[in-house]
C-alpha cells in the first residue's frame, strides 16, 4: 500500500497535459459505445466473431503483450543488465512467434477450438483443459490486479493523484469498453495503444541519443559505467559476447542459461501457449490470416529493443555525465532502476509531450488490464461455466455471461491490486508463476502437436509434475544475496546460489519443462492411446490434410517467417 | 461488423497531434528543469501525429464501400 502521505509530485502537469488525457479516455468509452452496435452473439464479444484482418490482431497480439510492465521493466533492464536485455526479443521472442505462427496456429485455428484450454480437451481430456482454465484465470486476475496496482502506485507518485481513485478511475473505464464492445474493443485499443507507445516514447530516445552524444557517446559512457563494475568496455552494450562465462556480464548468465531457459522454454511457452495472446490470433477472419498475425507482428517487435531498452541504457549514461541532470534516485542503498522511464519523462519532455507521455503510459496499463479480462471472460464462459455449470444455454444466455464475467473480472482485478499493494514481492511471485505454469504447459503442447502418442494421462500427470520439479527447484536455490521465502531456499538446504534472479527464473523454467516433457513421454508410453487417428485430425501434425495457405506467396507463412529469422539473426550478428 | 480502426484511430491522432502543435506554436516549450529542448517539440512532434492521423482518416474513407473492408 502507498504511503498515506505521498511525497512531493514528482512531475505537475499543465491544462494541455490534461486535456491530451482527458481526449484519450473519451476516445476509448466512444470505441466502446461504436462496437456495442456491432455485438450480436457470444462469439462477437469473446471471439470477435472469428472476423478480424491480420493486421489488426498483429498490433492486438503486441499491444497485449505490451503491457507499461513490460515498458517499464525492460527499461529498467537495460540500465540494469545492458542491451543483453534485446535477447528477451531477439533470441527470445521472434523465433517464438515465428514458430507459433508457422507450426502451431493451424491446429489452435484449424481445431475450432474457442480457448487454450478447449484445445487441450479437444487433443487429451477433460482434466487437462480444466487444470489449464484453472491456473489461467488465477494468472490472469493476478496479472491484470498488478496492473491496476502499478498504474495506480505510478500515477500517485508521478502526478500525486490519490491511489484509490486511480484504482477506481481506471478499471471503471476498462470495464466501460469492455463490457460494450468485448474482444474487438480491447483489440482496437491495443492497436491504438501500440501507436500511442511508439510516439510516446520515440522523442524520448531521439532526444536521449542527441544529448548522449548519438550511438558512439551512449556506447562510450556505457563502456566507462562497466568498467567501473569490473566488466570489459562492452559489456552494456554488446548482447553476445560477454556470454560465454556467467561472470562476464551484468545478467550473470551464460548461453546455456540463456539460450535454453529464456530463449527456448521461456519465450517458446509464453508465446505458443498463453491464451491472452493466442486469443488474438485466433479472432483472425482466416487461418492464413491467424497465422500471419505473429508473423506480421514479428516485424515491429524486432525494432522494439530500440524504444524501450534503449532509454534505460541512455539514462544510466546520463546518470554518469555529472553535467547530465539525470540522477537515479537511491533504494536500499542501490540505484532504483524502476524509476527509468518516470525520470526520462520528467527530464525530457516539456507540457504537452508530457501529457501524451503519460497517455501512451496509461493507454499500455489498462490494456494490458483489458487483454488479461478478456482472456478471462472467455475462458470463464466457455471452459469453466459452459464445460461445468450449463452446457445447454443459449447463444444470449453465454453473451450476458460473458457481459456479467467482465464485470466480475474487474471487480477481482482490483481485489488483487489490494492484496498485490500489501506484498512488495508481488512482482517476483509473478515472474516465479509464469516458470510454473506456463514452461511445462509448453512440453505438453511440444508433445500433444507433434506425437499422436500422447496420451490425456500422460498430458495431465506431466504437467503435474512439471509444476512440482519447478516448485523444488524454487525450493533449494537462491538468487544471490536473497532472504526471503518468496526467492527460493524454502525447503530448507540450498543447494545451489544464483548470480542473479534471471538466471533462477531461467533455471526454474528448464527443470519445470524438462520434467513436463520426461513424465508426459514415459506416462504415455505407459498408458492406453485413448484416441483414435480420426479423432485426431486437425489436432495433431501429421494426420489429415493441412489446409492450403491463402493470398500471394510472398506472403506465404514459411516464406515470411524464414525472412524474419534472417532479419533477427542479422540484428544478432549487427549487434554482437 | 464494419468499424475500420484506421477511421477512429486517425481522429484521434488529428486531435492530440493538433493540440499539441497549437500548443507548441504559441508557447516556447520549456521541461520541468527550465531547458529548452533542441526542437519546438510539441509543434514538430504535433504536426507529425497530426499527419499520421489525416493519412489514416484518408486510407479508411478510401476502402469505405470496398466489398471486403480491411476491418470488422
Amino acid at each position: 500500500m502507498p504511503a498515506d502521505s505521498p511525497a512531493q509530485a514528482l512531475l505537475s502537469l499543465a491544462t494541455i497535459d490534461y486535456l491530451i488525457i482527458g481526449v484519450y479516455f473519451a476516445f476509448v468509452i466512444v470505441i466502446g459505445v461504436l462496437l456495442r452496435r456491432r455485438v450480436h452473439g457470444a462469439s462477437d464479444f469473446l471471439e470477435s466473431g472469428r472476423s478480424l484482418p491480420s493486421w489488426i490482431c498483429a498490433l492486438g497480439f503486441i499491444g497485449a503483450n505490451l503491457g507499461a510492465q513490460e515498458v517499464m521493466g525492460m527499461a529498467a533492464s537495460g540500465a540494469k543488465y545492458g542491451f543483453a536485455t534485446a535477447h528477451f526479443y531477439w533470441l527470445g521472442a521472434i523465433p517464438a512467434m515465428v514458430f507459433v505462427g508457422v507450426f502451431m496456429m493451424p491446429f489452435y485455428y484449424g481445431s475450432k477450438a474457442r480457448s487454450v484450454p478447449e484445445y487441450l480437451k479437444l487433443r487429451f481430456d477433460d482434466k487437462t483443459r480444466t487444470f489449464n482454465a484453472l491456473s489461467f484465470a488465477v494468472m490472469t486476475v493476478m496479472s491484470s490486479g498488478i496492473s491496476l496496482f502499478a498504474l495506480a502506485t505510478l500515477l500517485e507518485t508521478l502526478v500525486g493523484w490519490p491511489f484509490h481513485l486511480c484504482i477506481l478511475v481506471s478499471g471503471a473505464i476498462v470495464l466501460v469498453y469492455i463490457t460494450l464492445g468485448g474482444l474487438t474493443s480491447a483489440i482496437y485499443n491495443e492497436v491504438v495503444q501500440f501507436f500511442l507507445i511508439v510516439f510516446g516514447f520515440l522523442p524520448l530516445v531521439l532526444l536521449g541519443l542527441h544529448q548522449v552524444g548519438g550511438w558512439h557517446g551512449l556506447t562510450t559512457r556505457l563502456a566507462e559505467v562497466a568498467q567501473a563494475h569490473g566488466f570489459a568496455a562492452g559489456a552494456l552494450y554488446e548482447t553476445g559476447r560477454y556470454m560465454t562465462n556467467a561472470k562476464d556480464n551484468p545478467m550473470g548468465v551464460e548461453w546455456f542459461g540463456l539460450a535454453m531457459g529464456l530463449g527456448f522454454v521461456l519465450s517458446f511457452g509464453y508465446w505458443c501457449t498463453d491464451f491472452l495472446v493466442v486469443q488474438r490470433a485466433m479472432a483472425a477472419r482466416d487461418l492464413t490470416s491467424a497465422r500471419r498475425t505473429p508473423l506480421i507482428a514479428a516485424v515491429p517487435k524486432m525494432v522494439f529493443p530500440f524504444l524501450v531498452i534503449l532509454p534505460g541504457m541512455i539514462a544510466l549514461a546520463l546518470s554518469a555525465m555529472p553535467d547530465s541532470g539525470l540522477i537515479f534516485p537511491i533504494r536500499n542503498g542501490e540505484a532504483d532502476y524502476n524509476q527509468v522511464v518516470p525520470l526520462m519523462l520528467d527530464h525530457f519532455l516539456p507540457s504537452g509531450m508530457l501529457g501524451l507521455g503519460l497517455t501512451a503510459l496509461m493507454a499500455s496499463f489498462m490494456s494490458g488490464m483489458a487483454g488479461n479480462v478478456t482472456a478471462f471472460n472467455t475462458v470463464w464462459t466457455y471452459d469453466l461455466y459452459q464445460g461445468y455449470i450449463k452446457r445447454d444455454g443459449t447463444d444470449a444466455h453465454y453473451l450476458m455471461v460473458g457481459r456479467w464475467t467482465t464485470v466480475f473480472g474487474i471487480l477481482l482485478s482490483m481485489g488483487a491490486a489490494y492484496i498485490a499493494s500489501s506484498f512488495n514481492n508481488i512482482m517476483d511471485m509473478l515472474q516465479l508463476v509464469f516458470a510454473f505454469v506456463n514452461a511445462p504447459l509448453f512440453a505438453t503442447f511440444l508433445l500433444g502437436m507433434f506425437w499422436k502418442r500422447t496420451t490425456g494421462h500422460g498430458a495431465f500427470i506431466g504437467l503435474l509434475a512439471g509444476t512440482l520439479g519447478a516448485a523444488i527447484h524454487h525450493g533449494l536455490t537462491m538468487p544471490a544475496g536473497a532472504t526471503s521465502a518468496f526467492k527460493g531456499g524454502w525447503l530448507g538446504t540450498i543447494v545451489h546460489t544464483y548470480p542473479s534472479d534471471m538466471a533462477q527464473n531461467f533455471y526454474a523454467a528448464i527443470v519445470a519443462w524438462t520434467s513436463c516433457f520426461v513424465v508426459t513421454i514415459v506416462v504415455s508410453l505407459l498408458t492406453a492411446k485413448h484416441k483414435t487417428d480420426a479423432e485426431l485430425e486437425g489436432l495433431v501434425y501429421g494426420i489429415g490434410k493441412p489446409e492450403p495457405a491463402r493470398g500471394p506467396a510472398w506472403l506465404a507463412p514459411g516464406l515470411l517467417g524464414s525472412l524474419i529469422l534472417v532479419a533477427v539473426l542479422i540484428l544478432n550478428i549487427l549487434f554482437w | 461488423m464494419n468499424l475500420d480502426i484506421r477511421l477512429p484511430l486517425g481522429i484521434l491522432f488529428l486531435i492530440i497531434g493538433g493540440l499539441l502543435a497549437a500548443y507548441g506554436a504559441i508557447h516556447d516549450p520549456l521541461t520541468h528543469h527550465g531547458q529548452h529542448p533542441v526542437v519546438n517539440i510539441d509543434l514538430w512532434w504535433g504536426l507529425a501525429m497530426a499527419v499520421f492521423g489525416l493519412a489514416n482518416c484518408a486510407l479508411a474513407w478510401r476502402a469505405r464501400g470496398k466489398g471486403d473492408p480491411p476491418a470488422p
